[in-house]
């Protein structure tokens, strides 16, 4: 069968499959929708976290970007994947024994204020827009180059399915849908990663083949770096960034993947705290299946485009690349006029260019697999980026609704809130769209940004909630606006004002943008720990919570006020 | 909630040493072997792999996960000895 054919029927059996499980699932009250009635296994938690977590970025930018940045892609899998060390050891346990619905929600409490909570609900609220959008987009793309359908009726299919089973399924309707997309995702994912790891290297497990020989017997990693040298480039495993930036920007992504609004949410759905501690160690078990592959799928794509095309004739070079060029992902042009690819460094002699985000995408067609493999690639892609969109546009609908309207409101009643809840959800659901069929140009660069900003702003003060007894709310308000402003500045600063600027030469202390929210999450803790001390210390009831929270026994269902 | 002050603050002493312990190791496997000490690391090699490069795009997610299964496990043996464990 033809790629298009395949394409159609894996992703339309793999839609059905999601539709008829928000279908079975629909939930009937605000307890179902916010946290899924708080009854789902740890196992089955890990795996929709891990589908919610892992987003279009993680699944078809991430090894693309390795494979062009070799070593110093690392930030993305360290600083991805230990974070869910601090979230299982500093934060899931207590936010599930303190057992309300959302990060707003503990912030209010915990601080006795409305401002610090509604500071917060905005916090949550940006960094869930700036995130969905981008997904949006990415759903769109892999509907236009598998569907052959013009990328705004991508958008459009996309919106349309999320809208279907976010808005009428709720948390409880996500949850068992995105263990569903786990499963089709993750296979998506492994199945031509195995093969191009047998191939290579002789060893089905792509993990070890990554330390495997290539044909000739000289070890995959050292024929990599023989050879980007020769063509000028930095060797794979050596890193081009500064210890200091590689440092903040992995601190940043840890940091901010902890407080990330819609992986907190999660760990309130288990039963009860030992639950929560054991679903993030099965979340990151079902990550680091994916996380570890990448990494070699990174190597032994950037090492088959390399052999496939470079000092080729350009006459004779492989049919994917023509396929690509029709989507402007790869191009070509012949500028010596030889007849030949020349692939290097010196970007005016280079005569190759390739869009990082096609070696995951691309990488079936590079190894010349069967046609279904393509097809089932493209239904794992739209697995990962619409998991993400409905855990982020849940978080949304919960804020609005929850957080704004019920704070504000305590006397509406559930049927009500419910509503306001999916006509939030569905609000965000069309700007989402909007945002994904014009995107502003900024999008792309503001989802890893968002990472900053929950580091910056969220991060030190859950930690110092529960940590410490003493912290009150001038100094938790005080420290979110200035860890959040000041991380703001920065990246606007360099990414839109003066992007000229935008070099090591000019960084403070030599940190990028990305990395900046390591910085904001400092400030955060030092303003919070100095305005606490000068002002009065958090009610008795207060600090009683707190005790309370640190211990697990009587969390009980998670409940409404 | 009636417990012993006492005993809880003992409880929390001990889950405060716990969590020191691991968030150590957490340090030391990714911003020490992946990054501060990459250059000396690489220096040895693990099969195909340089030692640091091998830490930093594999071997420090795998201690991660180990280290949550740790803390699970000791939590769980803690909340016992201390009475404090959901039925």
């Amino acid at each position: 069968m033809e790629i298009l054919t395949w394409t159609y029927l894996l992703v339309g059996l793999s839609f059905a499959l999601y539709i008829g499980i928000a279908i079975w699932s629909r939930a009937g009250s605000t307890k179902e929708f916010y946290v899924a009635g708080g009854g789902v296994s740890p196992l089955a938690n890990g795996m929709a976290t891990a589908a919610d977590w892992m987003s279009a970025a993680s699944f078809i930018s991430m090894a693309g970007i390795i494979s062009f940045a070799g070593y110093d892609g690392s930030v993305y899998l360290m600083g991805w994947t230990g974070g869910y060390v601090l979230l299982a050891l500093l934060l899931a346990p207590y936010l599930r024994k303190f057992g309300k619905f959302t990060v707003p929600d503990f912030v209010g409490d915990r601080y006795y204020s409305k401002t610090a909570k509604v500071v917060a609900v905005i916090c949550a609220l940006f960094i869930s827009f700036t995130y969905v959008a981008g997904q949006m987009r990415g759903v769109g793309i892999v509907f236009s180059r598998y569907l052959e359908v013009p990328i705004e009726w991508g958008v459009v299919i996309g919106m349309c399915i999320v809208f279907f089973y976010a808005v009428l399924g709720g948390m409880k309707g996500i949850t068992y849908t995105q263990v569903a997309q786990y499963c089709v995702l993750i296979f998506a994912y492994m199945v031509p990663a195995i093969f191009v790891s047998m191939q290579l290297t002789g060893n089905p497990i792509p993990q070890l083949g990554l330390g495997g020989a290539v044909a000739d017997g000289t070890p995959l990693l050292d024929k990599l770096d023989g050879v980007l040298t020769e063509l000028g480039f930095a060797a794979y495993t050596s890193g081009r960034k500064s210890i200091t930036d590689m440092f903040m920007i992995t601190l940043a992504l840890m940091v901010g993947t902890a407080g990330l609004p819609h992986v907190i949410v999660r760990f309130f759905t288990v039963p009860r705290v030992k639950d929560a501690r054991l679903s993030a160690g099965y979340a990151l078990v079902f990550i680091a299946i994916l996380y570890t592959t990448a990494p070699a799928i990174a190597a032994f794509g950037i090492f088959n485009t390399i052999e496939s095309t470079s000092e080729k004739n350009i006459s004779e070079l492989p049919a994917w690349v023509s396929t690509w060029q029709k989507t402007n992902l790869i191009s070509v042009d012949d500028k010596n006029g030889d007849g030949k690819v020349q692939y290097v460094a010196d970007s005016d002699a280079n005569e190759l260019s390739i869009d990082r985000d096609i070696m995951v995408l691309a990488s079936p067609e590079i190894a010349e697999l069967p046609n279904w493999v393509v097809g089932l690639v493209a239904a794992g892609a739209m697995a990962a980026a619409l998991s993400t969109a409905a855990g982020l546009l849940l978080v949304i609908s919960t804020s609005v609704s929850r957080d704004l309207f019920k704070t504000f409101r305590p006397e509406i009643s559930e049927k009500k809130e419910l509503r306001i809840a999916r006509i939030a959800a569905a609000g965000a659901v069309v700007l989402a769209g909007y945002f994904g069929v014009n995107p502003p140009g900024f999008v792309a660069q503001v989802v890893a940004f968002a990472f900053g900003l929950a580091a910056a702003s969220f991060f030190p003060v859950i930690i110092m909630g529960i940590f410490s007894s003493r912290i009150n709310k001038e100094g938790a308000i005080a420290g979110m606006l200035s860890g959040l402003i000041f991380t703001l500045a920065y990246i606007i600063y360099f990414k839109f004002i003066s992007p000229e600027f935008n070099t090591s030469d000019h960084w403070w202390f030599g940190v990028s943008p990305e990395g900046i929210g390591s910085i904001g999450m400092l400030i955060n803790f030092v303003v919070c720990v100095l305005v606490s001390r000068v002002t009065p210390a958090p009610p008795q009831d207060v600090q009683d919570m707190i005790q309370e929270i640190r211990i697990p026994r009587g969390a009980g269902k998670a409940v409404d006020h | 909630m009636a417990q012993d002050p006492g005993k809880m603050k003992a409880y929390w002493k001990k889950n405060l040493k716990t969590l020191f312990f691991l968030l150590l190791v957490w340090f030391v496997v990714s911003f020490g072997f992946g990054i501060l000490l990459v250059e000396e690391l690489n220096t040895i090699r693990l099969g195909g792999y340089k030692l640091g490069f091998w830490f930093a795009q594999q071997g420090s997610i795998y201690a991660f996960v180990v280290l949550i299964f740790i803390y699970v496990y000791r939590m769980n043996k803690l909340d016992k000895e201390f009475d404090v464990d959901e039925e």
